[in-house]
């Protein structure tokens, strides 16, 4: 060891200190420039001028026209036959078409089939390929690419997930089993552009499955050469408007404007980024820094600030799936009388949950088939025209019938898992009946795949969170969940004649009468009360209000190249915002409750719900059932030990005044770390058929 | 010399215990995780049987746990860790290949960080003991201490890149720019945690008796300080410096999931959550040969500055 090496205190701190000051001037001089034009408020658009075929004038369109989409999570592939999770779809549907496709305001389209024919028993499908389609690499689309892909999809070897798409299609399942060879599958070219498919029965939604990246098309000779990894940038051949031209894996997935594709002309978007923000919060922090255009959600407990400061990016809108409670039917005490569950269904009063508890726009629900389905009106039982006063007294008297009073409460277990929401839900639900009814509710928590695996079981569950987000835009799909014996009957119903509904309405072909069978089967299953319906799924996410051409639909399917930025408007003439043409940015935002004007006994109620709201991972409010304690088991612990990274902590004091009370750092919610992944992931899981662990 | 063989002997001897260890990890970590309840086929939906049959016959999940246990040693004896359950498209090989860089480099980077500004802090605070200096350092240092990441990187993010837009709000490509905010949040609890134990060990050496004799024997204080006492005060930081490089690499996951960054640490916990057998199987080992081989380079720089420390079998 040499002597000089003491030296180094003296020059080298001094030294380092100054290299590391410089390159951090350095790099912020860089950006600086860059992001002060776009920061903290979003420029308003010009007004849209449309050409004759409703598309924007190319006058309005802004210069540069690349979209930073958040996409919340990394796809689990690029697959479309292994997809499953939205991140995978949100990026499939901008790289492959389908047959049919959707328009931005989420009605079925011609895709890569120009026009179909249906046969008169519904179980022949005819698709006529357009002859202008072709692949990124120059090579048409042609009959026996569907052939290929789909039986590829629904191949064993594949071990797809989801190929439970093509169970309409005549021997999918014997092909699934391994039964039968793959080249078995009701599908078959009739000639290079013409395609068949047979199907089991009529399946008037089979339409609608074809946007399912289960039945895409891949390209034959890039997957036989490249195997598994087919779907990297480079080989990845792809149909649609967008090619992939680079995956950083956790960082970045770059598509270009594919300028193969039929209808490239009409493409505006020439470059899009999806970023996979796991994060609400960080995600929120870059499109405000103007880095995002779309982000995938926001944060929970940022409603009201952002409705406040961000009204024209904040888009809130209806999403095809339902959030509730299920009763395990199989285990007392609700085995029986569906009366005693009918009572804890009126108890809730899911106008102060939606309000007051999940903060979110969420619409309050009567029912298990979410509105926005075309064509379809579910039934509405005769107590959701009551007032919640009645509808406690109600409850309170069929409580008593079954005989239970304030001696002999009603004892149960809600389970539920993590997710900040699904904790709320559960708290103010136990503490809305704790005081209508006296119910004594003890909570629950289990890590995911506990919980999904209890819930399957049926065997320890009694009241348990749950809820349904359909690919389809189909009732059947919800009714569906119920059936005796059914993969996804969490609830141990078993009605024969609701399963003879069922089949019924797989069987009918008419859209009046499949309609109605779905009305009367709908209203059967509600007054069996097998669940406790609570409310309706919305999407929320900060969109900038330059990118136009986007609508909000119930699939919340939002393809790139329905897109476009327009030309900020000058400073001068903010007027010009106003008229944003075929904006679909309704905001159907919860009406702002005055607990001034509510009665002593209401205000008494907000104020458990707000409670529960507010104790998050805290201690139970005192109004819920105290024992709690095998709440507190390792899991619950864990969660709670997590850091929270989506605090509030970031946002200065005068936002935090911003946010209402409930959703503040009291409750910063510690289960958003890592266990909200579980539940967002799982959802991911799932893609279309995700439930309800949503936050 | 003779030291020298001993230390040669000393770093084979040490470097062979891997083995035997890394086997007990892979052990028990492969076991834990399968007894883990559920399986990363258990989603919301219920598979259809025949599907599921597929999907595990894919990961040979059709086996028996100890087939596929000698499996996946056969596997990884080749350092095939196979593919990811979760992210389909990628081996587990690619991930950590490709996550692997992004850790080093923010874990490395926050570690000189801290070590310099800690040393530099603590020693100030030490030769200033008591002193006004001292006082404030040691109470920003408390605060770097207690203040968690996940309230200080949020309050960096809103100043440095909402309101001022100087940097990114996170993401990550590799310029300077995106490094800065996690290097810094990261480094910052360290950073304190450093010096103060540079400091409590400099005031212990400037009391110690051969510091008393080499000022009696008249040397100026600045050598005093620079040739006797620093390598003594160091070395307690020096063995602080495995685990906690170690750990910074190993990387915190809530700076990747704050400022969005590939790193290992969220693959760990997501691989975990999702069940995906392979990925955390692959992140296990990789951590594990991590932290032996930190910890035996810090041995080794321990004995380095501190004589009295030896490796040879003959003493």
């Amino acid at each position: 060891m040499q002597r000089g090496t003491y030296d180094f205190p003296n020059l080298f701190y001094p030294f380092v200190l100054i290299v590391v000051l410089a390159s951090l001037l350095a790099a912020c001089g860089k950006d600086n420039q860059e992001q002060l034009v776009n920061h903290k408020r979003h420029a308003k658009p010009v007004a849209l001028i449309l050409d004759e075929n409703g598309r924007p004038d190319p006058s309005v369109l802004a210069q540069a026209q690349q979209l930073h989409r958040d996409n919340g999570q990394e796809p689990q592939t690029l697959d479309p036959h292994l997809a499953e999770g939205l991140p995978s779809a949100h990026i499939l549907r901008d790289l492959f078409e389908g047959l049919t496709s959707e328009s931005p305001d989420g009605r079925i389209i011609p895709g890569a089939a120009i026009r179909w024919n249906i046969s008169r028993d519904g179980k022949t499908y005819t698709f006529y390929l357009r002859r202008d389609a072709h692949w990124s690499n120059g090579d048409p689309v042609t009959s026996e690419d569907f052939v290929y892909s789909l039986r590829r999809s629904a191949d064993p070897a594949t071990a797809s997930k989801y190929a439970a798409v093509l169970l309409p299609i005549e021997n999918a399942d014997e092909v699934l089993n391994g039964n039968l060879p793959p080249d078995q599958l009701g599908v078959s070219a009739m000639d290079e552009f013409t395609l068949q498919i047979r199907m089991k029965g009529p399946t008037p939604y089979f339409l609608a499955l074809l946007n399912h990246p289960s039945t895409y098309p891949v390209h034959r000779a890039s997957v036989e050469a490249h195997g598994s990894a087919f779907s990297r940038p480079g080989n990845l051949v792809s149909n649609g408007a967008y090619v992939l031209s680079d995956w950083i894996i956790r960082s970045r997935i770059e598509l270009v404007k594919n300028p193969k594709y039929w209808d490239a002309q009409n493409v505006i978007i020439d470059k899009v980024v999806y970023y996979p923000f796991e994060d609400q919060s960080t995600a929120l922090k870059r499109f405000r820094a103007g880095k995002l255009d779309w982000t995938a959600e926001v944060p929970n407990n940022q409603f009201k600030w952002l409705q406040q400061h961000y009204p024209d990016e904040l888009v809130i809108s209806p999403w095809l799936g339902s959030y509730f409670f299920g009763f395990n039917l199989e285990r007392e005490p609700f085995i029986a009388d569906p009366e005693i569950r009918l009572a804890l269904v009126l108890a809730l009063d899911r106008e102060l949950l939606t309000t007051k508890v999940t903060q979110f726009g969420e619409l309050p629900s009567f029912n298990l088939v979410p509105p926005g389905i075309r064509d379809y009106i579910s039934p509405v039982p005769e107590w959701a025209e009551w007032t919640q006063a009645e509808r406690e007294a109600e409850a309170r008297r069929l409580y008593a019938e079954a005989g239970y009073s304030e001696a002999h409460p009603l004892k149960f277990e809600i389970r539920y898992t993590a997710g900040e929401n699904n904790k709320k839900m559960a708290l103010a639900a136990a503490s809305l009946w704790k005081q209508v009814l006296g119910v004594q509710a003890t909570l629950l928590n289990e890590e995911n795949r506990v919980f999904l695996q209890n819930r399957d079981r049926k065997i320890l569950t009694q009241v348990f969170q749950s809820g349904w987000i359909s690919d389809y835009a189909d009732p059947y799909s919800f009714l569906n969940l119920f059936r005796s014996g059914g993969g996804r009957n969490y609830y141990g119903y078993n009605n024969s004649l609701y399963d003879a509904l069922l089949d019924e309405i797989a069987a009918e072909r008419i859209p009046s009468r499949r309609r109605l069978l779905m009305y009367e089967t709908e209203r059967l299953l509600l007054t069996d009360v097998p669940f406790i319906p609570l409310y309706t799924y919305v999407t929320k996410r900060m969109v900038n209000p330059l990118l136009k051409g986007w609508q909000s639909n119930v699939m919340d399917h939002h393809y790139s190249k329905d897109m476009y930025f327009l030309k900020a408007a000058a400073d001068e003439k903010p007027a010009a915002a106003s008229a944003t043409g075929d904006q679909g940015q309704e905001e159907t935002l919860p009406p702002e409750n005055d607990e001034a004007a509510l009665t002593g006994q209401e205000a008494q109620r907000l104020k458990a719900a707000d409670d529960a709201a507010a104790a998050g991972a805290g201690p139970e409010p005192g109004s819920t059932a105290p024992e709690d304690a095998e709440t507190a088991d390792p899991v619950e612990d864990t969660e709670n030990g997590e850091p929270a990274t989506d605090t509030d902590a970031g946002v200065p004091t005068e936002e935090k005044e911003g946010i209402a009370e409930p959703g503040t750092a009291a409750e910063a919610p510690p289960a958003d770390g890592t266990s909200k992944d579980a539940s967002t992931e799982d959802v991911a899981d799932d893609d279309g058929t995700r439930e309800g662990t949503l936050q | 010399m003779i030291r020298d063989t001993g230390m040669a002997r000393h770093v084979i001897r040490r470097l062979l215990s891997l083995l035997p260890t890394l086997f007990m990890l892979i052990t028990v970590a492969f076991f834990l995780m399968r007894a883990a309840p559920g399986g990363p086929f258990d989603s919301e939906k219920l598979l259809p049987p025949e599907i599921e049959a597929n999907l595990e016959a894919k990961y040979h999940m059709d086996e028996s746990l100890l087939q596929q246990y000698f499996r996946y040693l056969s596997q990884i004896a080749v350092l095939d860790f196979g593919p990811s359950i979760q992210y389909k498209d990628w081996t587990v090989n690619e991930l950590i290949g490709q996550a692997m860089p992004v850790s080093l480099t923010i874990g490395l980077s926050a570690m000189v960080l801290a070590f310099l500004f800690g040393t530099l802090f603590g020693i100030t605070a030490a030769l200033r003991q008591n002193t006004r200096t001292d006082y404030i350092l040691m109470g920003v240092g408390m605060l770097g201490i207690s203040i968690p990441n996940f309230v200080i990187a949020p309050i960096l993010i809103l100043l440095l890149a909402v309101y001022a837009g100087w940097l990114p709000a996170g993401g990550w490509d590799w310029s300077i720019a995106s490094m800065v905010l996690p290097v810094v949040t990261l480094s910052l609890p360290v950073t304190a945690y450093i010096a103060r134990l540079t400091r409590g060990s400099m005031i212990e050496v400037m009391h110690s008796n051969f510091i008393r004799s080499a000022r009696a024997k008249g040397l100026p204080e600045s050598v005093v300080i620079r040739r006797h006492a620093l390598r003594p005060a160091l070395a307690p930081v020096i063995s602080f410096l495995g685990p906690a490089t170690a750990g910074m690499i190993s990387g915190s996951v809530i700076i990747e999931r704050i400022f969005s960054i590939p790193g290992l640490g969220s693959y760990f916990v997501q691989g975990a959550l999702n069940r995906d057998y392979s990925l955390v199987m692959g992140i296990v080992i990789f951590y594990g040969v991590l932290i032996i081989v930190l910890n035996f380079l810090v041995d080794l720089i321990y004995a380095w500055l501190n004589p009295r420390v030896r490796y040879d079998d003959k003493n």
